[in-house]
């Protein structure tokens, strides 16, 4: 059952500067309302995974893991290999993050995650057939939370993103319905590079990226995933309170711009 | 959305529906007040062939009492659909799916619920899909307010659930099940039409900035109309008592 959570102990006094500050269109650490932090990003730091990413968004630092295994497709699309998303919020990343069975949050965020890939079309599943009906190629995306500095959405979205363009699998052809390996590497059949991007509501102002303390403090988030010829494929709304559909619009707008700028430069280190 | 290969033709030529709808037009909603007796509120509601029942018991007392909060209610909600709900049979255990609902639906209807005039206790809110015909989340939230309404439970506002979304490139109100399935995209709205508050909103498939807003337009007036549908049926429960208040207001005033 979902529950109305503890609020994160935050002293009220740091509650009002962080509150006053936004209010004055400024940032607890000096960024405008619509700055993205920093974003630097690691391709393929596991060599043992078939594709790797790690993503530091501030001091959010997130981890996906790409492994590549066959089995059996879905009965209603037999033709299609298959896309996990799963996340797991580490228990080292932060003090209130449990051991334990995925809770509601991890489970939101791997399927905001999740959704984003698959409804852009990211990764041409139709290739990942080995034998209609029997036989796929099954696609685990695993997003490790490694330190929760706010955001953890864009960046385990990012990090997502990041290590499927990194992923490579072992080229393969099919004949009468046998798999044969070739001596090759190919890179996964990549066709759309979704980029999910959060904004929150600080009393009635809008900013992007939250931090940490934000989130704290905000009433609500929205996640607009974009795809590359700037069609939207993923929203979620998320916390306590409640957008105007004014609010939305100018979020969606500020949202399919700033997801520019990010899908370019992690297609960039793909080259 | 499903896949696109199979291309069904979701609008014909005189722009009618599979189900010989407008593009803006809702399917048939059904909403009855107080359909169970040992609930403290309860609603049932039938959208199109959704057939969903909501139950609230509380406010209550907090148990176990450490989930307890100091300055409010906690809010528990469980979003479960019957293994016979869908074509193919479903596990009653939850879902990824249902658990991820369950938290999006009890985040649009909290703000609606004055939950700081009850510390230390819970209310509860289950929703039980009976049938699932696309757009489940939706109703079952639109039926959730009225039993939370129901309940007697101090709410700023009734919270009215409806989805927009892209069929066959253009954009439809409601999508139906073969919709869901074979459509480009869909967005569920919950919103709030006094307070112009969306409680809820998500979205998957693939529209571009121009079709988004329209859609998020015409969902948001859809849930006007169906806030009115949750009035009309509160207003059949309640009716007598309500007429009688009214004629003793008037009376007063005329006095």
């Amino acid at each position: 059952m979902s529950a109305t959570h503890q609020p994160t102990p935050l002293a009220k006094i740091e509650q009002k500067t962080i509150y006053d500050i936004v209010l004055k269109g400024k940032r607890i650490d000096e960024r405008g309302p619509l700055d993205y932090r920093p974003l630097t990003l690691t391709l393929g730091p596991v060599e043992k995974a078939n594709g790797s990413a790690e993503v530091y968004l501030g001091k959010t630092k997130v981890l996906a893991g790409v492994k590549i295994q066959t089995g059996t497709p879905f009965e209603d699309t037999p033709n299609e290999g298959i896309l996990t998303v799963n996340a797991e919020f580490v228990p080292l990343a932060f003090p209130t993050f449990e051991t334990g069975p995925p809770d509601e949050n991890s489970i939101e965020l791997a399927r905001v995650v999740d959704r984003g890939i698959r409804e852009s079309k990211a990764i041409d599943l139709q290739k990942l057939c080995i034998q209609p009906g029997k036989k796929v190629f099954v696609v685990f995306v695993d997003v490790y939370i490694l330190d929760h500095d706010g955001n953890l959405i864009d960046a385990a979205g990012m990090a997502a993103l990041g290590a499927l363009v990194n992923a490579t699998m072992q080229e393969f052809e099919v004949k009468n319905d046998e798999i044969r390996y070739k001596d090759s590497k190919m890179a996964l059949p990549m066709l759309n590079y979704p980029v999910p991007i959060t904004s929150v509501k600080v009393g009635n102002s809008i900013i992007v990226d939250p931090c940490l303390e934000e989130e704290q403090v905000m009433s609500c988030r929205l996640t607009v995933t974009t795809g590359k010829n700037d069609d939207v494929c993923a929203m979620q709304k998320g916390g306590l309170g409640t957008f105007t559909p004014e609010e939305i619009k100018q979020i969606i707008s500020s949202s399919i711009q700033k997801s520019r700028d990010l899908r370019a430069k992690i297609i960039s280190k793909v080259n | 959305m499903g896949n696109k290969e199979e291309k069904v033709r979701l609008i014909d030529n005189n722009g009618l529906r599979v189900d010989g709808r407008r593009l803006d037009e809702l399917r048939p909603v059904k909403l009855e007040v107080g359909v169970l007796d040992k609930a403290d509120g309860s609603a049932y509601i039938e959208h199109g062939r959704n057939k969903i029942l909501a139950a609230v018991f509380g406010p209550r007392e907090a148990h176990p009492k450490h989930i307890a909060l100091a300055d409010r209610a906690v809010v528990r909600c469980r979003y479960h659909m019957a293994p016979f709900s869908t074509d193919e049979r479903k596990s009653p255990a939850p879902s990824r799916r249902e658990q991820e609902l369950s938290k999006v639906i009890r985040e649009s209807l909290e703000p609606s619920i004055m939950s700081e005039y009850f510390p230390r206790s819970t209310i509860d809110l289950f929703i039980e899909v009976l049938q699932a015909d696309a757009g489940t989340r939706c109703a079952g939230i639109t039926c959730a307010s009225l039993a939370l309404a129901d309940a007697g439970i101090p709410l700023r506002e009734l919270v009215a659930a409806c989805a927009a979304g892209k069929i066959d490139g253009k954009v439809v109100l409601d999508l139906s099940d073969v919709e869901d399935k074979k459509g480009d995209a869909d967005l569920p709205i919950a919103f709030m039409p006094k307070s112009n508050a969306i409680g809820l909103l998500q979205m998957d498939g693939s529209m571009t900035e121009d079709e988004l807003k329209q859609a998020l337009d015409i969902g948001v007036n859809a849930c006007r109309t169906i806030y009115e549908m949750q009035r009309d049926a509160l207003r059949r429960k309640y009716h007598v008592e309500h007429e009688e208040e009214e004629k003793s207001e008037v009376a007063e005033v005329n006095a």
